[in-house]
């Protein structure tokens, strides 16, 4: 069972959520697992105090040009959709952040002037968190662009996981190639989201990238009773469950605001996520979207 | 000498553009008869890595020097491999015309880093 939790855009409390799902669950330790694939900004060991026991270097593979034996032909510029690599005067320039690791420039060389070198992009960290469950995240360098390849080797290194495991996913916020591939393969989605046109707007972008998978969904409104009720109105016709409302409340923002999940602040939070988890699983609640 | 000049139109009286990678024009002049030429800059339509693709097109022409309202940091560094000196413009300018008066009377600043973040993949 593969849960990802989401939101259209940063802030919304996805974290809160992510991290209060995960602490809920009374599942054994091994047989759960939290992925922070919010690389560009991870902020979930906040809430889990995990203790990092392996690091490793997430590297992608840039050209590297011999410059004795280009001939300045211009070839690789010319393939390279991305700009990334430039025949500027009298040498060869590659702009690592620009480029997407393709490889064409090393085939389309005719002097074999091009090789391929590691150019570290972030790390990936494991450790139990400190509730004893298995904990994963990425972290992305500061000032690196890419995100994807972080977030797909983040959820390699967790290891396919099986039918008996729970995984939560703390998704990168937005819609961008790095949201969609940590929801991919996802059993269910948590959109989370506020009740404010803002949060209509971003909860109807999330749900086209729900679309592409066709899995079921779940909406948490957070800071729920702003008083705006666009978002309650869209989901009724939509068909889509509200699954847990986190009211607009002081002690919670104070809380979280110091790393506590919300069923350290309101431990009644606990049934609510475990209720939430038992539905989830027989698929009680959640829509499927697009609804068939 | 020969510069480049980042323009909004087609002409040596069209106004400037502030950006470099992406800007509609680039305009070649010779500041002694100020015989000019305009250019698509290949940058604007580029999906990503814009100022890097109009540093490479303004190589090709091998002006002295470049100048425009913003250099990113790869259109810098591309700049700079290829031995091209980059200038900024001042509040004085309007006009691809002021430009080269400004810079003929050694007005403009040379740019000796980035002048912006620049925009990654963008
Ligand atoms: S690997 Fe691909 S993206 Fe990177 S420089 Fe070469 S052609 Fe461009
Ligand atoms: S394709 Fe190879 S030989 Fe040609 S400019 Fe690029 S690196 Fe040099």
């Amino acid at each position: 069972m593969i849960i990802a939790v989401a939101s259209g855009k940063g802030g919304t409390g996805k974290t809160t959520v992510a991290t209060s799902l995960a602490r809920s669950l009374d599942v054994q330790g091994a047989s759960l697992l939290f992925l922070d694939a919010d690389v560009e900004a991870p902020n979930s060991h906040l809430f889990l105090k995990p203790e990092i026991e392996h690091t490793r270097d997430v590297g992608v593979r840039i050209p590297e040009v011999n410059q004795e034996i280009c001939s300045l032909c211009g070839k690789c510029a010319e393939v390279c959709q991305y700009h990334a690599i430039a025949v500027l005067g009298k040498k060869v320039l590659v702009f690592p952040q620009l480029c997407h690791s393709c490889g064409s420039c090393t085939l389309m060389c005719p002097e074999g002037a091009i090789s391929e070198k590691q150019n570290v992009i972030g790390v990936l960290e494991h450790g139990p968190a400190q509730d004893g469950f298995r904990y994963f995240r990425g972290v992305m360098n500061v000032g690196e662009p890419m995100a994807l390849p972080i977030v797909r080797l983040l959820k390699q290194w967790a290891g396919e996981s099986d039918e008996s495991q729970v995984v939560v996913i703390d998704a990168p916020p937005g819609t961008s190639c790095p949201m969609v591939e940590a929801v991919c393969g996802a059993d269910f989605l948590l959109l989370v989201t506020e009740p404010t046109p803002f949060g209509l707007h971003d909860l109807k972008l999330a749900l086209q990238i729900a679309a592409k998978f066709t899995i079921p969904v779940g909406v948490i409104i957070n800071r729920d009773g702003l008083g705006y009720q666009g978002v309650d109105e869209f989901c009724a016709e939509a068909g889509l469950s509200i699954i847990i409302r986190i009211p607009f409340d002081r002690s919670i923002a104070e809380g979280t605001a110091r790393g506590r999940t919300l069923l350290d602040i309101y431990p009644s939070y606990k049934t609510a996520f475990q209720n939430l988890f038992k539905e989830i699983s027989n698929y009680g609640v959640g829509s499927r979207w697009p609804r068939p | 000498m020969k510069i480049i000049i980042s323009a909004a139109a087609e002409s040596i009286d069209a106004e400037v553009d502030q950006r470099f990678g992406r800007s509609a024009n680039l305009i070649l002049v010779d500041t002694e008869s100020l015989d000019w030429e305009s250019f698509r800059n290949p940058g604007m339509a580029a999906s990503g890595g814009a100022g890097v693709k109009a540093a490479q097109f303004v190589a090709g022409l091998d002006p002295d020097a470049v100048i425009s309202g913003d250099f990113g940091p790869n259109a810098y560094e591309a700049l700079l491999a290829a031995d091209i000196s980059m200038y900024i413009f001042n509040e004085r300018v309007n006009t691809i015309r002021s430009v080269v008066k400004e810079f003929k009377k050694g007005d403009l600043i040379a740019v000796s880093s980035p002048t912006s973040a620049g925009k990654h993949g963008s």
